[in-house]
């Protein structure tokens, strides 16, 4: 098996060919230090259930994020556009049914009046423990910068307004908007 | 919970839980000089291993110490830069 190249040419190498190689090589240095300086991790949540307990995970996971100076989007749609929601926010409910760590039957939980019990029972832990409210967590995000999307799809479909969101609330955006974000980031979460 | 840090500043957070000691941590350091030292009292105990994975995780901090006392965490972050 031969090993033989063509060796013809490397004695007569084009000084303008390894110009032009030197210049690329330069260019190409420059741009890996513009991505090492670009070098802050970002993430994406997508924030899809508007239940008591199902808020604050997006929520503490982006407030977290941006505490580390991770640039940081979740997108809230269907459900989690109440995350968002001014009103809705305050009010967030925790269902009695479908959840088998429930202490009673889904019989039972789906009585009348089983919704609101446990999501009272969980307010008050919530309140004991100091836990941060949603709305506290909310504040917290926009006030750190993480942006708050809400899916102009969903908002239509929900029938919700732009006025109903909290002020800093990013509107206007879709899937392709989110599908942007996820691509460019280190981390992409579906709540 | 004597240290020998030259502390710059307290921040309490007693009572406060996850995520709140680490974000006031952020918001503090951010409010302080290069060099200096904030002093983070807690009572959560995940506080121990959050804020030592947020001061790795993060550029311009140095966790210099951790006190785990009899209900409290106190811990020691240097603003680097």
């Amino acid at each position: 098996m031969s090993t033989d190249t063509p060796t013809a040419s490397s004695d007569e190498f084009d000084p303008a060919e390894l110009e032009a190689l030197r210049e690329r090589v330069a260019e190409l240095e420059e741009s890996v230090a513009e991505t090492a300086d670009d070098g802050g991790q970002k993430m994406t949540i997508v924030a899809t259930k508007g239940t008591l307990d199902m808020a604050y995970p997006p929520l503490i996971l982006a407030s977290t994020a941006a505490a580390f100076d991770w640039e940081v989007v979740v997108f809230h749609t269907f459900w989690g556009l109440d995350i968002l929601h001014e009103e809705h926010s305050k009010n967030l409910k925790l269902s009695a049914v479908g959840n088998p760590n429930m202490p009673m039957p889904n019989a039972v939980a789906a009585l009348p009046g089983m919704d609101a019990m446990a999501t009272k029972m969980m307010r008050k832990r919530i309140d004991d423990n100091d836990t941060a409210t949603i709305e506290e967590l909310v504040d917290l995000a926009l006030d750190q910068g993480v942006d708050l999307q809400a899916c102009q799809m969903t908002v239509e479909l929900m029938d919700y307004d732009e006025d109903d969101f909290y002020d800093e609330v990013t509107t206007g955006v879709g899937a392709a908007t989110a599908l942007q974000h996820m691509a460019e980031s280190d981390v992409q979460l579906l709540v | 919970m004597s240290s020998e840090h030259d502390t710059t500043e307290t921040l309490d957070v007693k009572g406060q839980s996850c995520p709140m000691p680490v974000v006031k941590t952020k918001q503090a350091i951010d409010d302080l000089e290069t060099g200096a030292v904030l002093e983070v009292v807690a009572t959560d105990s995940g506080s121990m291993s959050d804020i030592q994975g947020w001061a790795d995780g993060t550029a311009g901090v140095e966790l210099l110490e951790q006190v785990e006392g009899d209900d409290t965490y106190t811990h020691y972050v240097k603003k680097t830069s």
